[in-house]
This record gives structure tokens, sequence and C-alpha cells, in this order.
């Protein structure tokens, strides 16, 4: 450190707007990707729920996200014996 | 018509209750019939900044409740005929708000006030959610200051998915403050500026609130800073602020305090 360095001061604001950009961008896609796991185990329950009677915490959906590409993973447990619904 | 305004952050500590009654109180100055309304139910401080924490008899669950009419609940200014306050209660739980109760009183308001503004609550929980629920217009309030700026970046996407206007698929007004801003620190790097904060939250700019001793002064003595020191810097960027809100074109400046420093001298901070 020399005395011009006192006269100097560090610029740490062009440091916060890069990192939060960058967060910001990846938090926007993962909230939107909550809604759409949401938005997914709503309408597969609703299929599934107009032919086999099935408990609503029996449909698990995960999101796993990667690089390249991401996999959705749904869990169906169905309760036996398998109780199907009145056509 | 009347207007539901919400003050929201998500943030705790960057003004949003001071915000709440430099706001009311310049709207009312407009000529408008204002009620500030607290939800922050437990932690109320609205009434302590506007200087009626005495005069607190029923308070927003109580109407809710049911238990007194909104009248009663309703505490004049004593600077200001036309500006009212609608205080949280301090001891009841927060679950005493009911989403339909607070939908009704919402109702009332709108019958009797051209401005209904509402304090938030910190956080992203049930009471913020019933603070912007029935807003028409939201101010989001922030500091030039990393946290602040993404949990605002949160509360934008609350108020575009959770209130009844966008559930309606109406689209949101928000609008951003930026509060505690000093000029001679963004100049020389070490604050966020205004433009890189409009661009990281994309939404208009409705005023920038300098950094300024006559805010903490006004909540000292209890009064919002635009009645406590109208000509101070904030108190001019809060008045500009509220013009905006009814839609008047103001110039976008940054006030600054006259009383200029040694170091702010030294430094070549101007008076914009």
């Amino acid at each position: 450190m020399t005395i011009f360095d006192f006269f100097r001061p560090t610029r740490s604001a062009p440091v916060a707007r890069d990192r939060l950009q960058i967060l910001l961008q990846h938090e926007r896609v993962s909230a939107g990707a909550s809604d759409l796991v949401a938005i997914l185990r709503e309408e597969i329950l609703a299929v599934i729920s107009r032919h086999v009677d099935i408990p609503s915490d029996k449909v698990q959906v995960k999101m796993q996200r990667d690089e390249a590409v991401s996999t959705l993973e749904v869990e169906i447990e169905l309760p036996n014996p398998i109780r199907r619904r009145a056509a | 018509m009347s207007q539901v305004l919400v003050v929201t952050s998500g943030k705790g500590g960057v003004g949003k209750t001071t915000s709440t009654a430099a706001l009311g109180a310049a709207l009312a100055l407009g000529g408008n019939r204002v009620a500030v309304v607290d939800f922050d139910v437990g932690l109320r401080n609205l009434d302590l900044v506007m200087g009626a924490e005495r005069r607190v008899v029923y308070d927003l669950i109580n109407v809710v409740q049911g238990e007194a009419k909104l009248q009663q609940a309703l505490i004049r200014d004593k600077r200001l005929e036309t500006l009212y306050l609608l205080p949280a209660s301090q001891t009841r739980d927060k679950d005493a708000l009911t989403s339909e109760g607070v939908a009704r009183v919402m109702e009332e308001l709108r019958d009797s006030f051209d401005w209904i503004v509402c304090d938030s609550p910190a956080g992203i929980e049930r009471g913020a959610l019933l603070a912007m629920r029935h807003a028409d217009v939201a101010v989001v309030v922030t500091n030039p200051e990393v946290s602040s700026v993404r949990d605002s970046d949160r509360i934008i996407g609350m108020l575009d998915a959770k209130t009844e206007k966008a559930e309606r698929g109406d689209y949101m007004e928000k609008h951003l403050l930026l509060t505690r801003y000093d000029a001679a620190r963004a100049e020389r790097g070490q604050m966020l500026k205004v433009d890189d904060v409009l661009e990281i939250l994309s939404i208009p700019l409705l005023g920038i609130i300098p950094e300024s001793d006559a805010v903490l002064n006004a909540s000292n003595v209890g009064s919002p800073v635009t009645l406590a020191a109208a000509e101070s810097a904030p108190a001019r960027a809060y008045l500009d602020a509220a013009r905006r809100l009814e839609g008047d074109v103001v110039p976008m400046i940054i006030p600054a305090d006259k009383r200029v420093g040694l170091m702010g001298k030294l430094f070549g901070r101007r008076a914009a």
C-alpha cells in the first residue's frame, strides 16, 4: 500500500453490481421453476385422480438442474389395493 | 377514485415506515384525504414515527375482528386534518389478521379516503402478503446495498404473483424508491449507483431519497420528515415522489442538503 492508495478508494460498487446480476438471474429462474414444479404436480395429480383414488401427498415431483439438461423426477405411489374410480 | 398503495421491501430497516409517513403526509399536503395503515402487527412503529403513540386506543385487528368501528380506530393527525393513521396491534397475534377481515377494512377505507398507504412488515410471510394483497400500486423501498436489492427483487416477484391485481391478470404497478442514497459515495464507486439498481430491478424510479440527518431528527420528534423539515433534501425528494404518484411529471434530481462539509468541499461533492 502506498500513500496514493489513500486518495484512491476501492471501487467495490461494480463488484456488487456484477454479483447481484449473476445471483438474481439464477434466483429468478429457480423461483419460476418451483412454480412450474407445483403446476406439474397439481396437473399430474388431477389426471391420476380421474382414474384412481390417490391421496394428494403420494405424488412427488422434483426438478434437478444441471448444466446441460434438467431432469424431472415424478414419483407416484398407489396404495394397495388400487381403487379404480368408476368411469 | 381511491388508490391503495403498499410500501414494501422484503428487507427490514430500509425505510418503509419512514417512507410511509413521509409519503402519506406529502399526499395529504397535496389536498388528498390519506390514511396510513400499519400492517406490522406486534412490531408497530408507524404510530411512533407519526407522533401518535399516546393516542392509540383501537387498532387494525380490533377493526378486523369487529371489536371497534373503523372511525373509532382511525387517529387524525394533529398537524394535517386530512391525514389519518390506522395503527397495528402491539400485543395481539398476527394470525388474528384474517384475509377476509383485511379485505373488508380496505373496502371501507376506500369509501372515505383518496389514498390508503399500507406500511408492510419486513419479510415475505403472511403479514407482508396481506399488506400487498389489495394494493393498486406498490412502492418498493430499496437501499443501494446488495442484500436490500436482492430482497427487493424477491418482493417484486411476489407483487407480480400474489396480489389480487396480479391474480386477475392485471399489471401490478410498481415503483422504486431508493433510500439512504449517497451521491458522493456512488460517484467514488463505493455504492451502487441509481442506474445500477434500476438496471437490476427494472422497475420505474419514483424517487431518490438522499442520506440525511433530517430523517432521524424527524423520527426523534415523531413527525414525518415532509412536515418536520419540509425544506430538507429528503423531504423535497419525498414531496416530488408524492407528486409523481399523483401522475405529475417532475424532473428527477438528487437533492442535497445545502450545508456541505469540509470533506464534501475537498472531494468536490456537488449539490445537484
